[in-house]
């Protein structure tokens, strides 16, 4: 399964990283259901994104978005080595994530519409993609931001299961991040935090070459080998190849394995590569159209449906219906979203504060003008919401 | 009234998150020289010794980070309380506690809440000079989503602690430097809480509100003595709370005084002060006798000496110039 994230042809080594070591080759495959399932996935995200696109286009989705066209395996893969019970972060570059999480099409698309039935009722958009069933927290739009939340989220299911629960430590949290982040002075301050305290935090830089217009070598030192990066806070630190989907489950698998028994953190540099720009807005006069044929050789999908092929995990006929399930599914997500009806306007005042006015329990009286309180100008969180 | 026992301002404080950590093992305390220091300014007196170092947990210097981790904890469930050793140190938090905390309700369409508590000192007076002299709640009460507390005695400041760790929203919780080492008598147990949005009256009078909170409540209480010299009566309101704000109190003062002077710590431009003073102008404006009067920080960065510390601040000399002119006795 060639890919082009090595050295051998250094005109598109876009990372110019130190080589990748292979750790798919000598491990049994999964079984063929669970291959199946991440191709269908894989095929999904690219299929969604394709049609945000034109959602895009149409003007049907505002503000910014981010696709992940190209780098679909790193997702389906590293959510593969999770339990549903870890958290996940990310940055906003985040629908991915959240299909691959579990959220539905159709309610990741109705949040892109500004929708009621979208994951966050349209408050949050393209770049805020929340799913508490799927814990997944978010979907951040400010750079490097998500990574102290990683840190803390890793922190508290820790200390739930050590000092609520009197347990041993059995979550791992998992922390996406772009490599323009690396450069944001939140991610030092997270490992050096997470180094420190022993949390149980994945940081994975989805290394794609680029933050926005910039490539790695201009704006981030020792990019050839971020591993340095981590080393300095007393991280361990892996390279996945991110283009090719069962490096991204084994080398994940290993990585989880190791952070969740030691409680420990981890980084993983894992190369990948976005086929679209950085937003839909990018002409992408950066980079060469060349460099971006090449990486398309390399492409996670194609790569991965040939293998399942060549293993007999998959026939033609079921690739061909895989693809047709999910065209459905989306066409669907957008009829969905497009048909959900706009949020009401008295949303706005929603969800500002959970309670407005504070707890009343308290005994004391006020020495004067007791009792009386002008009405709140918002309102609580809507009845039904779940509490924390 | 229960039982009353005369503490220290930074011992109220820390009775009611110690009280609140015995209740709620989800409660924490968070920030650098917290625990092993016994915090840099001994609010967290003794509390490793009873919670240990799991509960009480030093940092390292590195605000943006453990702000923001302190966050995350409290989406997956925590309450954290989190100690600046200054509010003026969290500006390198603004990210965090600013778009994170206060949002992530909103954002998340009500899915994930932030019951998080930030405290720490507030406001200059101790000669620290311009970096070390914020009073952030000229900023910070510009944004939605937070709750803002600057209590002025020891008692409001156990009880509102207590509300603050129970409540299910973001809470900035302002002490002063200068008043931490004041003694008062705070209610005995710990089951006194106090409601936000409620505001005290410290002083009833007939012709002069004064409406402030925090530290310059007693620079208002000292006007009001030396103003009552001159036969001017004057009704000191304390807010307590900046958000929500309990504008009712203020208007309904203000409808029998007829004059309002509004004594804030932080700087004019978009402040509390602005905001009250607006609120009142549009709900009193034919109650008033005068327009509502504000007394201020001065407009200019925070200076070291002495003397022009003391003059940059609202004092009882501005508070006394202020009511004299709006009450037309100047």
């Amino acid at each position: 399964m060639p890919t082009p994230t090595t050295n051998e042809n250094s005109a598109h080594d876009v990372h110019g990283g130190l080589p990748i070591p292979r750790r798919a080759t000598n491990r049994p495959v999964p079984n063929a259901e669970l291959l199946r399932g991440w191709y269908r996935e894989l095929v999904l995200i690219r299929e969604f994104e394709i049609r945000c696109m034109q959602a895009y286009q149409d003007k049907k989705i505002g503000g910014f978005c981010h696709v992940y066209i190209g780098q679909e395996a790193v997702a389906v893969g590293c959510v593969a080595a999770l339990k549903p019970q870890d958290p996940l972060v990310t940055a906003y570059r985040d629908h991915g994530h959240a299909l691959a999480r579990g959220m539905t099409s159709r309610a990741c698309m109705a949040e892109m519409f500004g929708r009621v039935d979208g994951c966050a009722k349209g408050k949050g958009g393209s770049m805020h993609m929340f799913d508490r069933e799927h814990n997944l927290f978010g979907g951040h739009g400010i750079v490097g931001a998500q990574t102290p939340l990683g840190a803390g989220l890793a922190f508290a299911t820790k200390y739930e299961d050590e000092v609520i629960n009197n347990g041993k430590s059995s979550r791992v949290t998992l922390c996406f991040l772009g490599d323009g982040a690396l450069n944001q002075g939140a991610f030092h301050e997270a490992l050096n935090l997470a180094g420190l305290m022993n949390l149980p935090v994945i940081f994975v830089v989805e290394n794609n070459g680029y933050s926005m217009g910039t490539s790695i070598h201009r704006g981030t030192t020792q990019s050839h080998d971020l591993s340095s990066k981590a080393l300095g806070y007393g991280i361990d630190a892996t390279v996945i190849d991110g283009m090719n989907l069962l490096e991204v489950y084994h080398g994940m698998k290993d990585v989880v394995e190791k952070c969740r028994e030691k409680s420990r953190p981890a980084f993983v540099d894992m190369r990948c590569y976005r086929y679209k720009g950085h937003s839909m807005s990018d002409p992408r006069k950066y980079r060469t159209r060349d460099e971006e044929a090449i990486w398309e050789q390399g492409d996670p999908i194609g790569t991965f449906e040939k293998f399942i092929l060549d293993q007999g995990a998959i026939t033609h006929d079921q690739i061909k219906s895989v693809q047709k399930e999910v065209k459905a599914e989306v066409r669907d997500a957008v009829e969905f979203a497009d048909n959900s009806p706009v949020p009401p306007l008295s949303d706005l005042y929603h969800d500002v504060y959970r309670e407005p006015w504070g707890r009343y329990t308290g005994t004391s009286e006020p020495l004067m003008y007791g009792g009386a309180m002008n009405p709140p100008t918002f309102r609580a969180t809507r009845e039904g919401d779940g509490l924390i | 009234m229960s039982a009353t026992q005369e503490i220290e301002f930074r011992d109220a404080i820390r009775d009611a998150m110690s009280e609140e950590m015995r209740r709620d093992k989800r409660v924490m305390l968070i920030g650098e020289e917290v625990a092993e220091y016994n915090g840099a300014y001994k609010v967290s007196r003794g509390m490793l010794d009873e919670f240990g170092p799991r509960r009480v947990i030093d940092t390292p210097i590195s605000e943006s980070g453990f702000a923001g981790m302190a966050i995350g904890a409290a989406m997956l469930g925590l309450r954290p309380v989190v100690e600046f050793m200054s509010w003026s140190f969290s500006l390198v938090a603004a990210d965090p506690i600013l778009n994170n905390a206060p949002k992530m309700l909103f954002m998340s369409g009500g899915q994930f809440g932030c019951p998080i508590v930030f405290r720490g000192n507030d406001g200059a007076g101790g000669q620290l000079g311009s970096t070390h002299s914020w009073c952030v709640e000229g900023l910070f009460s510009n944004v939605p989503g937070i709750k803002i507390v600057i209590p002025s005695t020891p008692a409001d400041a156990k009880a509102l602690m207590k509300t603050a760790i129970r409540d299910d929203d973001p809470v900035f919780f302002m002490e002063s430097e200068r008043l931490l080492g004041m003694k008062g008598d705070v209610p005995v147990g710990d089951d006194v809480l106090l409601k936000f949005g409620q505001a005290c009256v410290r002083r009833t009078g007939t012709d002069c509100t004064l409406a402030s909170w925090g530290r310059p409540v007693h620079f208002c209480m000292e006007a009001a003595e030396e103003l009552a010299k001159e036969g001017i009566s004057c009704e000191v309101i304390d807010l307590r709370t900046i958000r929500p704000l309990d504008i009712g109190s203020i208007e309904r003062s203000v409808r029998k005084t007829s004059n309002l002077v509004i004594v804030d710590q932080s700087w004019s431009f978009g402040s509390p002060g602005s905001e009250v003073a607006a609120q009142i102008h549009q709900r009193c404006f034919d109650d008033l006798d005068n327009h509502v009067h504000r007394v201020h920080t001065e407009d200019v960065p925070a200076p070291y000496a002495f003397n022009l510390e003391q003059e940059y601040l609202p004092n009882t000399r501005k508070i006394c110039e202020a009511v004299r002119s709006a009450t037309y006795n100047a």
